[in-house]
């Protein structure tokens, strides 16, 4: 596969891990930000490739593991309402609230439904005219241009059976939350490649201001991990906190300028809470007044939802880098994809699945 | 023993035309699952002549002739679509069943057919598929002796559900069985693997992609004929069909109690195979192959084997893939072309495209 497999070429991987090796003269502590990276990192086996010393520890960046019970509890009780089409992306099906999942429901009669664009949901609408559609609109900065698009697409239409249950979350006010917290372990970031294909890469240069860590805008194949961590060890080792670009061949400093328009028309920033982790101030996006008709919380009433999360899930030590997932008394024994507690194993993203799947469960037993 | 060696598509392809309307009918309806009249037009005017039976009067089972050891396995087949690009249900349905009873060193002979129809399906598709299924059977040079037909209402079935049934013959002292491999032993991959899988999600609506990927299915019997002239001391065989290549190393791996390792390199995916994976996030060794096989020699019968099975035109991309290792007894682990190690699971669930 042409301009992937020069990303995962083994000698190219070699020759970036003895260069982190002549570079690094102690241990640092980094954050590859993205579920994606995560995915990468465990998949191709980098991390154990590392010199000891340079640690990498896996960050919030899975938008299925950190939407919280509540919302997920919230979508099913809307998926069950009589007429109802629910719209999801394929990993939410499996996502656990607190009384099974959207496969479950399926099973039982809801009528759920996998799209792989937004777009798809209002295909769905215009052709279901007497149902209502509802599309899960969640994810981080990289699934909001295309929800926006379906919600602003659905205003032009006048479409008055589809609406949206969104529950968006931000990259950047995580990054500052996990810094400002009392117990800091990270010392520089993997910033999240494609987030800033989006978003451009302003908003990071205050973060590595006010706390002097080093981000390295980074993609998600090996190649790119390491050339990645191999400058932010450089400026860690330097005394230096920068705010880099590794991943240029997508991520431009002002991002994309389309759809970061078409995110500030259907979209205004609140607080949102963060599973495993608690709220985040001005941390999400929710529909911006001009588009609330389309708000599927608005739409259908579900009387309140009370989520409480299991107490011996970690998960939010784990998205914040304090904790791996082999740390976990119940890592592998009562917590598996299959019987996930909490966060981090619900998504393959998640930091603890991606153990799971790619056999960190044998090694850590 | 003569080898097939016809492979999709069939150089002449049979059209079994409709002689005349079932009844009145041109789509199944409730009555044609009723044991009465409808259901007897059915038998005659479409099973009969399409699986090209005799005319002989009909009996409740078919009564055979076999000597010494037999293989038996049964396989129910839904798959949407029901047609797709380089099959059908109705060839899948031949294909699945003929290469359980192949790779267990059995020679496939006879097989049943059961189908379930819906209430709605028009009588022409029935056709195709039995079209199929004749040629399959032709190719696979086993007989249908016996089937069955029910009708449930509209709503209550996905058009059609088909169960095959395989009888076959296993030569003496053949043994194929999973405790066999031992370490040391070579694996080998009889072509590219997941072309099935992946061209099925990538004609369904949310996986939607336009390739020219076609189903890899097609009965396996003449390959595993060929290799197994050539290398009569073949360890053992499975046919990656769900749950892919992953699922069959680890089966492997816990019945023989071997490790197995496999090379992310020398895995024969085909470039559309490892794109369309790439963008639905899914794991090309999880995609389910219907005309391949994973075969197990001992190191000095390999490259006999790698050279029977690209003797065959439905293994011309036959390779070698891993090996069996005393390391990690019971578990697989794949050489990742990015020169880390890392553990292979099976598939757990569906496979689902991911958000990002």
């Amino acid at each position: 596969m042409k301009y992937v497999d020069e990303y995962r070429e083994g000698e190219t991987v070699a020759r970036l891990v003895d260069a982190i090796r002549a570079v690094a003269t102690r241990p640092w502590v980094v954050m590859e930000v993205c579920g994606g990276q995560t995915h990468s990192i465990v998949r191709y086996g980098i991390d154990e490739l590392l010199p000891a010393g340079i640690e990498l520890v896996h960050g919030p960046g899975c938008p299925v593991c950190v939407t919280p019970l509540e919302t997920i509890d919230r979508a099913h009780a809307i998926a069950q309402k009589p007429g109802v089409i629910f719209c999801s992306f394929g990993d939410m099906l499996r996502v656990p609230g607190s009384h099974g999942d959207l496969l479950a429901l399926r099973a039982r009669g809801a009528d759920v439904r996998v799209v792989s664009s937004p777009l798809d949901a209002l295909t769905i609408a215009k052709a279901n005219p007497a149902r209502e559609v509802v599309l899960f609109a969640i994810g981080f900065e990289t699934t909001a241009p295309a929800n926006a698009m379906a919600i602003s697409q659905a205003a032009r239409l006048g479409l008055t059976n589809f609406s949206a249950l969104v529950s968006h979350v931000l990259v950047p006010p995580a990054m500052s939350f996990l810094l400002s917290a009392t117990e800091r372990r990270v010392q520089a970031f993997l910033g999240p490649g494609h987030v800033c294909a989006i978003m451009g890469t302003s908003e990071y240069a205050p973060i590595v201001d006010t706390f002097n860590a080093p981000v390295v805008v980074t993609g998600f194949e090996p190649v790119d991990l390491l050339e990645g961590l191999l400058l932010a060890v450089r400026q860690l080792e330097a005394g230096r906190a920068e705010l880099e670009i590794q991943y240029g061949r997508a991520v431009k400093p002002e991002g994309n300028v389309h759809a970061r328009a078409i995110i500030d028309d259907v979209f205004e920033r609140c607080d949102r809470p963060w599973r495993g982790i608690g709220v985040i101030p001005d941390s999400g996006w929710r529909l911006s007044p001009r588009y609330r008709q389309f708000s599927a919380e608005d739409r259908f009433s579900v009387g309140e939802i009370v989520a409480v999360e299991p107490v011996e899930c970690i998960s939010g030590r784990i998205l914040q880098g304090l904790a791996k997932p082999s740390d976990c008394s119940q890592f592998g024994t009562r917590c598996t994809p299959q019987t996930p507690l909490g966060a981090t194993m619900v998504s393959s993203e998640g930091a603890c699945a991606a153990y799971v799947a790619y056999g960190r469960l044998r090694r850590s037993a | 023993m003569r080898s097939v060696r016809r492979v999709w598509p069939p150089a002449e392809v049979r059209v079994i035309d409709c002689p005349m309307p079932i009844g009145a009918y041109d789509q199944i309806v409730l009555g044609h699952g009723s044991g009465g009249r409808l259901s007897a037009d059915l038998v005659a005017k479409l099973f009969v002549p399409g699986f090209g039976l005799s005319n002989a009067p009909l009996e409740d089972s078919a009564i055979v002739d076999a000597t010494g050891r037999i293989a038996i396995t049964t396989d129910s087949f839904v798959v949407t679509p029901r047609f797709f690009p380089g099959g059908d249900l109705g060839r899948l349905a031949i294909a699945g069943t003929v290469n359980d009873l192949a790779v267990g060193g059995a020679e496939p002979r006879w097989i049943s057919a059961a189908f379930i129809l819906e209430e709605g399906l028009p009588i022409a598709e029935l056709h195709r598929i039995v079209a199929s299924m004749r040629e399959a059977c032709a190719a696979s040079e086993v007989r249908l002796v016996t089937g069955d037909t029910k009708v449930v209402e509209r709503g209550k079935g996905d058009g059609v559900f088909i169960t095959t049934t395989g009888v076959g013959t296993v030569a003496a002292g053949r043994s194929l069985s999973i405790t066999n491999p031992r370490v040391g032993d070579v694996l080998l991959a009889s072509g590219p693997l997941g072309d099935h899988g992946v061209t099925i999600l990538a004609q369904r609506e949310a996986t939607a992609l336009e390739t020219d990927l076609v189903s890899d299915v097609a009965p396996v019997i003449g390959l595993v004929r060929a290799l197994l002239a050539a290398v009569p001391g073949v360890r053992w065989m499975r046919d990656p069909t769900r749950g892919g290549l992953a699922s069959v190393a680890c089966e492997l791996a816990a019945g023989a109690r071997v490790g197995v390792r496999l090379v992310e390199k020398a895995l024969p995916f085909r470039d559309q195979v490892r794109a369309a994976c790439e963008l639905w996030g899914l794991e090309p060794m999880h995609m389910a192959s219907e005309g391949r096989v994973i075969v197990a020699v001992a190191p000095e019968d390999a490259d006999r084997a790698l050279v029977a099975l690209r003797g065959h035109a439905l293994g011309q991309g036959a390779a070698i893939i891993g090996e069996c290792v005393s390391a990690h007894a019971g578990s697989v682990v794949l050489a990742s072309r990015a020169g880390g190690d890392r553990v292979v699971a099976m598939l757990s669930g569906e496979p689902l495209p991911r958000i990002c």
